[in-house]
């Protein structure tokens, strides 16, 4: 066809990993195997150090259908400065952790900030006995054989890709995801500066109804950590982030979605999101789609959250044309 | 130029890329900086996949005027062709911007700084994210053969900034690329 044929011929090869470099890990510093993590007791795997402490966010993320366990664990005598409500501040040495189940414990995933302020982050995979998870390769594992599905141990890009969407690494331990707990967490003296406010009205989503309020949520906890108006994406203008230190975070999301353009087609859609018209609503069709090419969230699942889809379907029908 | 006044000045550009909405204008790139970008531009062959190829008097060369403003939107493609079984496997067609292989069909980007359907309002971390990582913006769907991710990723810093910095500075092309296309509608179309 052309004279140049050979350098496509070299790029096709080279896209397909076939002379790749695949650029050093971040992860040297970690620790082998999750027992020298710092969450259990010395030589258990199920006894947890007295200073770890359970969480459990209001808005979960969906992780196909795996139950979840989080700790968060800080240096004795430091606290996290929630002085931003949108951005707490973790102290250096601050460890979590997030164990995924399906039947038995599959994977746990772990972040770290170090005291050289850097945050980690890495997976460590159960084996089959249950008595000890390894660190998970930075590539990730591709289809790990657990009955019944398909499950991918994410790569080290695939942790900040979600992780560092946003100020915060740190995603389910916030103001509004912990809106329950924050009397609680700052009279055990875990979180300093919050404001009066939200200690006297604990954050709530203001939205129209209950549904619209889950609804919110859901996008708050599941796309808020990408599609905010403060991190990378903010080229996008499409923020599904609830932000404490806006006056109308819920307007700012819904102007931000409904009647807009989608950037993305797909056939069918015609818009973010259609009020009145959850069948043409690009963000309801990405979400029931596992194609990798169109699925949202891009990474990180493989199975539709049918629960959810409903929940945004039912806001959608429900919103109003402005 | 010494380095150190190279590495200041693509700093410059890198810390001028972050910034934020309501930041005043940045300064424009110095030219050793556009100059570096657009050698890495064309001797890494972005032109190669990036721009539409067009038959002339000589042959097929790229049609400069649609430098790297990835495939034409008004090209609408029929399906990939069904490869028989062995060893070919891909196809590409005569623009050298549609590429059918094992992993659908996919369509080279715009990458001049149209706004709208180029990388208009991109910032430097954008671009260098979605190198280093290969999904689109650093986070979103993979990014597709014949893209090669893997030599890509290991530019320099530097490097991707002289390059974002190069291609913010063409002459921007509206032209919005479709969407890239199963492997399973290629399978079926070709049937």
């Amino acid at each position: 066809m052309r004279a140049g044929l050979p350098t496509p011929l070299f790029l096709l090869l080279a896209s397909m990993g076939v002379q790749g470099i695949v650029r050093a890990a971040d992860v040297g510093t970690l620790p082998e195997h999750l027992g020298d993590t710092g969450l259990y007791a010395s030589g258990s795997v199920t006894q947890l150090q007295p200073d770890v402490l359970q969480f459990s966010p209001q808005y979960p993320l969906w992780s196909d259908g795996a139950s979840k366990h989080r700790w968060i664990k800080l240096p004795p005598g430091t606290s996290v400065d929630a002085a931003k409500p949108d951005a707490w501040d973790f102290p250096r040495g601050t460890k979590l952790w997030k164990e995924f189940s399906h039947g038995g414990r599959v994977e746990t995933r772990y972040i770290e900030r170090g005291m050289d302020g850097v945050w980690r982050y890495a997976s460590y995979v159960w084996n089959a006995s249950g008595t000890d998870a390894v660190l998970a390769p930075a590539a990730g594992i591709r289809d790990l054989p657990v009955p019944g599905m398909r499950y991918s141990i994410p790569a080290q890009d695939d942790c900040r890709a979600c992780h560092e969407g946003s100020p915060v690494p740190v995603l389910g331990f916030s103001a509004l995801q912990l809106s329950a707990d924050l009397r609680a967490l700052t009279s055990r003296g875990l979180l300093t500066n919050l404001s009066s406010d939200l200690l006297v009205r604990p954050p709530r989503i203001a939205a129209k109804n209950d549904t619209e309020r889950a609804a919110l949520g859901y996008l708050h906890g599941n796309c808020g950590h990408c599609h905010n108006d403060d991190g990378p994406l903010a080229v996008l203008e499409m923020s599904m982030a609830q932000r404490l230190d806006t006056k109308t975070p819920t307007d700012a999301v819904v102007r931000s979605l409904a009647g807009v353009r989608s950037e993305f087609r797909m056939p069918g859609g015609t818009a973010r999101v259609v009020p009145g018209h959850p069948e043409a609503s690009v963000v309801a069709l990405r979400m029931q789609t596992r194609e990798a090419r169109a699925q949202m969230p891009p990474l990180g699942t493989s199975e539709v959250d049918v629960e959810a889809l409903s929940l945004i379907g039912r806001w959608i029908e429900g919103l109003s044309v402005q | 130029m010494n380095s150190l006044k190279m590495f200041v000045r693509i700093a410059l550009v890198v810390a001028a890329s972050f910034a934020r909405a309501g930041d005043p204008p940045a300064a424009a790139p110095a030219s050793e900086t556009l100059a570096r970008g657009k050698y890495l531009v064309t001797i890494a062959a972005c032109n190669d996949c990036h721009t539409p190829w067009k038959m002339t008097a000589e042959g097929p060369r790229p049609d400069m005027d649609r430098m790297l403003s990835g495939h034409p939107e008004d090209m609408v493609l029929p399906p990939a062709p069904k490869m028989p079984e062995g060893p070919w496997q891909n196809a590409f067609a005569a623009t050298s911007t549609a590429w059918a292989g094992p992993w659908g069909v996919s369509f080279t980007a715009n990458l001049t700084p149209d706004r709208e359907t180029g990388l208009g309002k991109w910032t430097v971390r954008n671009f260098t994210e979605t190198i280093r990582t290969g999904r689109h913006l650093g986070r979103g769907r993979e990014i597709l053969p014949p893209m090669p991710i893997p030599q890509y990723r290991n530019f320099t810093d530097e490097d991707l900034a002289a390059i974002f910095a190069y291609l913010q500075s063409i002459p921007a092309v509206k032209n919005r690329v479709p969407e890239p296309r199963a492997p399973e509608t290629v399978a079926k179309n070709a049937m």
